[in-house]
């Protein structure tokens, strides 16, 4: 916007400090975070402030929070639902797409239909039925009730359509001179070409399954199943507020690897994150 | 008066330099083009007048008066942009209103709400209309004032973007490539109009375009730029028909002018494609130079020999009125064009050895460097013969 | 949307009666329902039957459990909106969400504003606004009840050094809203950043250039003349996608306050959540599962038009 409208110095000075201000006030609640992580309890107790701790307690507080509940399960049922759901996404969604875009049969716009439906309707609203689905199939408080309400994505299959449309016709129709099968170019053309969405879709599902509380809250009870939210929250539940040195490290290590992959691929994030609003 | 003057100016993005030491004056009223392939620095030197862009070095001035570091509000200029860039939002009268509502409001009149409500606002909001409503009828657009630029033609939208350059009655008019974004022919009918704003106005004109068409119909003088340099300035028949240098050949023309390396056999003589030429150039025998025909300064010869090119016939466009035959002719690597009239070479086919003979004084010669080496008689307007066709053959 | 497959269609208009048309044709649509399939199958499983059955449960008065249940039509609708709680808590969310939407779209224009104004640090500036967004936001809702703590937490401790009055934010029925509301501002403040980064993108630099040349060259001009109104649209997409996020909230009542002190944090999702799970009241939760449905599908609609619209400046 302003390529020809270099900043004279004051504005220049002036945009540094709001932003350094706004953006200090933004990472209040990290640092304040990270910074009780590091203290032992007296001095989290002790009404006056500082930064860094007189007496480090970093190495007992994180060892207490990996110990004394079991934080490194609450992180591998954290990869292991975000990648399955995120696997079967998009084992699901993107035959689904291909068909939509370039293939002609009946019911192809009914299907497109059903599609938009689904991008409307909030996850939640879905609960109460997944509730009660899950029940009678006997799989709440498992796995499965963790991941298979995600499986399809209709927010998936619409980005996956509009970016497969806009691949020409022809190469598709060179893939099957070339003797692929349907199947062969979803996987070895359509998905190579379409990265920039699959990566896109990728962060966007990743993040929402990861942070996700409502859903698992409902879904599972047992200890041994939680995702990181829902660990925390029995933490603290359990903690009832007593203990902060601990649940701070305990958060600082859910937070912790979203942002280092945010900031390894920052790009990709603000566009994945920005397709998703669509939905 | 508002001529226009670059001294030395040069501008460099990064490691790219895009102006090497341009140096230009246009004369107060003058409507000059600068003329070149994209990326030669046109519309930069354009920007860097309109204060849109600030030169590394050198120094401009409108009206004699240096404008070094003065806002574009300030140059007394306006400009016509490639993609018009009419606000998409406000209403044809509310663009064309908007440069003088910036001139002749206070900043607190030219508030939103609130600056309807301060004394003066509304008397000089009515005259600001008065006279955007007369721009636009006399640029046949008064009836378009309420449309928004989305509901407009590309010619409405041209004709709306010039208004709202000539609204508040600039100097120095800039257009930079504003006919491009038209279809041919709607291209051909606005230049028409551009050449008559140009004299109902009689304010300098500096027009940019990479169009040599658009160049030699509408302008006074031509300046041609080639990476950042400009090479040639001069009336577009002199451009045409007495260009300084070879690149400057190359551009103008279509098609592209032949060259055809050739040797001094003795003065006044040269020796190309298997024949000898006679052309009056100062260079002493055995000078190695190269000669540019261009493809109307052919006509067909009853013989081979001196005076007259030999080749052999690869194929002919017919084009109607005329030919164009492309022949391969001996120790010449591309293929030689020539352009003859349909009615005076009737039968030419492919595979056939046709002469050429070349029209007094139009074999241009070039070092192999590509300076030019001006013939020993001075071109003249009057002298070059066929330029009367040039407006056509440009095309 | 019925374009792409225009050439096998042609073929086979050209010749109806050949059978080699009709045959690709066949193998083609037997393609897409093989590809197509499991997708529909799970839409209509894990989507549409749902949704059917949250209309039919909203108007029983099953319990979770129970075995028998009756149709009650729209008794369970009255008695929602007749209900206390439901209207306090719809309140709430309406409170909430009109301190959340003003709040982030303002805050996250400015910011982008400030962003784009300047050639340093941009990616620096982008990512810290944006870091909220993508945190988890139920670790960080422990991290700002630490610093709303009343006797330790940073807010009061600042406070009362600066001699200013203190509260107990999360505790106290006249804040524990705004102050909800206000993580929510923090949380979303960098996605409407970066929408707004992107419609500023998007802005020809030429409308600049002639502004500069028409005399807007001075900031409060081009943000007059230009920016702003070219981000309009942005802006009504941003409002309207930051309230349906805003809706959804659920996180933070959850883990700090379960709706306390008394109803004063309590909003929609919170209320569905707690009514059809802890409660088990299953017919009234679909009830306000649909209420949320019917809030959220039609601010989803309204997007959609603005999105269609969007284009109406060109």
């Amino acid at each position: 916007m302003s390529a020809g409208h270099r900043l004279a110095p004051p504005a220049a000075i002036a945009r540094h400090t709001l932003l350094l201000l706004t953006g200090a006030l933004v990472m209040v609640p990290f640092v304040w975070m990270v910074s009780l992580s590091l203290k032992p309890p007296g001095e989290i107790f002790r009404t006056s402030f500082s930064l860094l701790p007189e007496e480090w307690h970093a190495i007992e507080n994180y060892t207490k929070a990996l110990t004394e509940v079991p934080l490194p399960r609450y992180m591998l049922n954290g990869v292991i639902i975000s990648a399955a759901i995120l696997v079967l996404q998009i084992l699901v969604c993107a035959p689904a797409a291909y068909a939509l875009a370039k293939l002609d049969f009946r019911g192809r716009d009914a299907l497109f239909g059903l599609v938009l439906i689904g991008l409307l309707i909030p996850h939640q609203v879905l609960a109460l039925p997944l509730f009660i689905l899950g029940y009678n199939l006997d799989i709440l408080n498992t796995y499965a009730a963790l991941i298979f309400p995600f499986v399809v994505s209709p927010f998936g299959i619409f980005l996956f359509r509009q970016f497969f449309k806009s691949i020409p016709d022809d190469v598709v129709h060179a893939a099957r001179l070339d003797g692929l099968s349907e199947l062969a170019i979803v996987w070895k053309i359509m998905v190579p070409m379409a990265m920039p969405a699959v990566i896109a879709f990728s962060i966007f599902s990743v993040v929402s399954h990861w942070n996700d509380l409502f859903w698992p809250l409902i879904a599972v009870r047992s200890e041994s199943l939680m995702p990181p939210p829902l660990g925390i929250m029995a933490f603290k539940n359990e903690e009832a507020g007593n203990d902060y040195g601990p649940l701070m490290a305990a958060s600082t290590l859910v937070v912790l690897p979203l942002i280092v992959v945010f900031l390894a691929a920052q790009k990709w994030f603000v566009e994945g994150l920005g397709k998703g609003s669509v939905k | 008066m508002s001529g226009v003057s670059f001294q030395n100016v040069q501008k460099s993005f990064g490691p790219v330099s895009v102006l090497r030491d341009v140096s230009l004056d246009i004369a107060d009223g003058e409507f000059l083009t600068l003329l070149g392939p994209s990326g030669c620095g046109k519309s930069t030197l354009l920007r860097i007048l309109a204060g849109l862009e600030a030169q590394d070095s050198g120094s401009v001035s409108i009206g004699g008066r240096g404008v070094d570091g003065v806002r574009p509000k300030r140059r007394d200029i306006a400009m016509v942009f490639q993609s018009y860039a009419l606000y998409p939002h406000m209403t044809v009268a509310q663009n064309m209103a908007l440069p003088l509502r910036m001139r002749r409001l206070s900043p607190w009149q030219r508030l939103p709400v609130f600056g309807r409500l301060l004394p003066g606002t509304k008397r000089a909001g009515g005259e600001i209309a008065a006279e955007v409503e007369r721009t636009a009828k006399a640029l046949g657009i008064g009836h378009l004032l309420e449309r928004k630029p989305g509901q407009l033609s590309g010619g409405q939208r041209q004709r709306v973007a010039v208004g709202r350059a000539m609204v508040r009655h600039p100097a120095v008019f800039l257009m930079d490539e504003p006919l491009s974004n038209l279809d041919a022919k709607l291209r051909v009918q606005m230049r028409t109009e551009i050449k008559e704003l140009h004299k109902r106005l009689g304010v300098t004109f500096i027009y940019v375009t990479h169009d040599q068409a658009e160049a030699m119909t509408l302008s006074d003088r031509v300046a041609v730029m080639l990476d950042g340099e400009l090479l040639q300035v001069a009336p577009p028949q002199e451009i045409y028909a007495d260009p300084s240098e070879r690149r400057v050949a190359e551009f103008i023309g279509s098609p592209k002018i032949n060259m055809l390396d050739g040797v001094v056999r003795e003065r006044g003589l040269i020796d190309v494609a298997g024949s000898t030429l006679a052309v009056d150039i100062d260079r002493d025998q055995g000078a190695e130079v190269t000669l540019g025909i261009r493809p109307e300064a052919f006509h067909v010869a009853d013989r081979s020999g001196p005076g007259a090119l030999t080749g052999a016939v690869r194929f002919v466009e017919h084009m109607g009125s005329d030919l164009f035959v492309h022949l391969d002719m001996p120790g010449v690597a591309e293929p030689v064009i020539a352009r003859l009239l349909a009615e005076r070479a009737p039968q030419i086919s492919a595979g056939q050895t046709l002469h050429l003979g070349v029209r007094p004084n139009r074999a241009l010669a070039f070092t192999r460097e590509g300076a030019r080496i001006r013939p020993r008689v001075q071109w003249t307007p009057a002298a070059g013969a066929t330029v009367t066709h040039l407006r056509e053959y440009v095309q | 949307m019925s374009a792409t497959a225009a050439p096998l269609r042609n073929v086979e208009r050209a010749r109806p009666a050949a059978s080699p048309a009709r045959t690709l044709k066949l193998a083609e649509a037997l393609a897409g329902y093989m590809l197509a399939g499991p997708a529909f199958l799970l839409l209509i499983v894990l989507f549409i039957l749902p949704v059917f059955a949250v209309f039919v449960i909203a108007a029983t008065d099953w319990q979770f459990g129970a075995r028998s249940l009756d149709f009650v039509g729209l008794a369970n609708f009255r008695e929602i909106f007749g209900d206390e709680g439901f209207r306090i808590s719809l309140m709430n969310t309406i409170v909430y969400v009109l301190i959340v939407v003003p709040g982030t779209v303002i805050l996250g224009l400015a910011i982008a504003l400030l962003i784009e104004s300047g050639r340093s640090w941009r990616a620096f500036y982008r990512a810290v606004h944006f870091l909220p967004y993508m945190a988890t936001l139920a670790a960080m809702a422990i991290a700002w009840e630490a610093l709303l703590h009343p006797t330790i937490g940073l807010l009061n401790q600042t406070l009362a050094a600066l001699g200013l009055p203190t509260a107990n934010w999360l505790r106290d029925e006249n804040t524990v809203l705004p102050v909800l509301a206000a993580i929510g501002i923090w949380q979303n403040l960098g996605f409407a950043m970066v929408l707004f980064l992107a419609g500023l993108k998007s802005i020809p630099q030429d409308l600049y250039d002639a502004a500069d040349i028409d005399g807007a060259d001075l900031w409060l001009d081009r943000l007059v003349n230009v920016t702003l109104p070219m981000l309009g649209p942005v802006t009504m997409f941003v409002v309207i996608v930051v309230a349906l996020k805003a809706f959804e909230s659920f996180d933070t009542v959850q883990i700090l306050t379960q709706g306390g002190p008394g109803h004063a944090s309590e909003v929609l999702l919170y209320t569905l959540y707690r009514e059809s799970f802890e409660y088990l009241r299953t017919g009234y939760g679909a009830s306000v599962t649909v209420v949320f449905l019917v809030i959220v599908v039609a601010l989803t609609l309204i997007q959609a038009r603005i999105m269609d619209r969007r284009v109406h400046y060109q």
